[in-house]
């Protein structure tokens, strides 16, 4: 699999495969987008942060060719979204803010009829290898009606997957999971960077794109108001100081704990 | 048209099919009405209806036929409904396929669906008594004109399909449809019917279809009626088509 994901040559890992610049778009009167910029680089996760209403999704979109923008220029893999939208179309997958995946079928038909859909040879096998990669392969002639929030997303991602797009836009994959099936998906991105996959993650948990992004921006009010490294946002703020706080466990940790052993088992 | 159309589309077509096959509720449904509608006339009210033929369930089929369709058609309607609401329908528009192919899928389905009741409702008929000496071109001819007729019908189905806000409303748009078979020549003559009513009666497509239909089964010439069926069928179907198209292209750009 790894052979077909033509990799680049590293003198052009940085070269932007997401451009977007000064992207605005108006719903009637409401102005949601501003004049954004973002530059994604090769092989990278860029989370895009904000609050809900901010226009995640909407970027996601327009870069995805559902939707139209009104003025700015949005290039994914080196073509135009608005004129070629086509060839975008060939060098990505969305995985939406709802899991999009067939609940009538079973995981493994979901699998094969992406497959098929990116006339794909021998789609049967194609199925089969990414049930095994995520963890899916008993529940695999299940319909997915009787899958759990946290395996409809696995299998979401594995269909996003198929076809080795070189660019991946994830719309905040983990709204609405509990923390178990949050660490799955988590699990599950690292996974894909792993191939080389350029990521584009829209989320509203801190968090999250602290666990996972290689670089961060801030959608607030249409526009790019931070866009760096952790550690370069984090340089934003005056030095730490230090102080002696009593360490308390979160509740996420106590959950964790009491419920997780089961997940971190299944991870390993 | 993009070269993957073909393709796409039969990839589509076979899971809506699938779909189909394990929730084969959506056909009994269909033909369940339908199927009531005909007991009831036949074996209630029947009695007391002129209609000047030997038996009643072969004047009451066409127009059974025609309810059929159009009760099957607002699954069509549903099953667009729900795919645009959950993310597949955007998975799908995100990906290099023939475009069109999602919207063909769902109306080649409705045709299968639709073609499997009206085998259940003939099925039925013919238990109760329905004989026709109608040969093989004859049947072709009725099949052909409902074929049309559930293209053009379902045509229709996608509009609301599309761009309902609610499930209900996206198959309440057939209720009209399934009622429009009782003021035609369907369930009893025209002749019969106060001025008004019987002139709307007579230039609505169902009485033409129903009368072409009743020809073909009882071996009349079918005269006239067969042709302004079709125009009908064609009528609808290359309208509700292009309005179709134009609701998709809108809903995906």
């Amino acid at each position: 699999m790894l052979a077909a994901m033509n990799i680049p040559p590293t003198d052009q890992v940085q070269q932007a495969v997401i451009h977007v610049q000064g992207l605005e778009k108006s719903f009637k009167q409401l102005k949601v987008l501003r004049g954004m910029d973002i530059d994604v680089a090769r092989g990278t996760v860029f989370a895009l942060l904000g609050s809900n209403g901010a226009g995640k999704t909407t970027v996601v979109k327009i870069l995805a060719t559902l939707l139209k923008a009104d003025a700015g220029t949005a290039r994914v893999n080196g073509f135009d979204v608005a004129a070629q939208a086509a060839e975008v179309r060939e060098s990505i997958s969305l995985t939406g803010q709802f899991a999009a995946v067939d609940e009538i079928l079973s995981g493994r038909e979901n699998l094969v009829l992406v497959a098929r859909l990116r006339h794909l040879k021998d789609p049967g096998a194609i199925a089969d290898a990414l049930l095994k990669r995520f963890s899916l392969t008993e529940a695999g002639t299940r319909r997915v009606a009787t899958y759990s929030g946290g395996m409809r997303r696995r299998l979401d991602i594995a269909m996003s997957l198929i076809g080795n797009p070189p660019v991946i836009f994830l719309d905040e994959p983990t709204t609405g999971l509990d923390p178990e099936a949050r660490i799955e998906v988590w699990h599950a991105v690292k996974e894909l960077v792993k191939g080389g996959t350029t990521v584009l993650l829209t989320t509203q948990y801190l968090d999250e794109a602290e666990h996972l992004a290689d670089r961060i921006a801030i959608l607030h009010e249409g526009r790019i108001i931070v866009n760096g490294t952790l550690d370069e946002l984090k340089q934003l703020l005056p030095p730490a100081k230090i102080e002696y706080v009593e360490k308390q466990p979160s509740l996420e940790d106590v959950f964790l704990t009491l419920v997780g052993s089961r997940t971190n088992k299944e991870e390993r | 048209m993009n070269r993957h159309f073909v393709g796409d589309t039969a990839v589509l077509l076979g899971r809506s099919l699938r779909h189909i096959a394990r929730s084969p509720d959506t056909i009994i449904t269909t033909a369940i009405m339908p199927i009531a509608f005909m007991l009831l006339f036949v074996y209630v009210f029947g009695g007391a209806i002129e209609t000047g033929t030997d038996s009643y369930v072969k004047y009451l089929l066409p127009g059974i036929l025609i309810i059929t369709i159009a009760s099957g058609i607002s699954y069509t309607a549903f099953r667009l409904f729900l795919d645009t609401k959950g993310g597949i329908f955007e998975r799908f528009q995100s990906m290099p396929i023939a475009r069109s192919s999602v919207l063909w899928a769902h109306v080649l389905t409705s045709l299968v669906a639709n073609l499997i009741s009206i085998v259940v409702v003939v099925g039925v008929a013919l238990i109760m008594g329905f004989r026709t000496g109608a040969g093989v071109s004859q049947w072709l001819a009725v099949a052909g004109i409902l074929v049309l007729f559930t293209l053009a019908l379902t045509w229709i189905a996608v509009i609301p399909g599309l761009t309902a806000k609610t499930l209900d409303g996206a198959s309440a748009f057939s209720y009209p449809l399934i009622f429009l078979p009782f003021v035609s020549s369907a369930f009893v003559p025209t002749e019969s019917m106060p001025g008004p009513v019987r002139a709307f009666a007579e230039h609505q497509p169902v009485t033409s279809i129903v009368n072409a239909i009743r020809d073909l089964f009882s071996q009349q010439p079918v005269g006239t009626d067969i042709w302004i069926a079709l125009a009908w069928c064609v009528g609808i179907l290359v309208v509700a088509y292009l309005f179709a198209n134009v609701t998709y292209r809108r809903k995906i750009s």
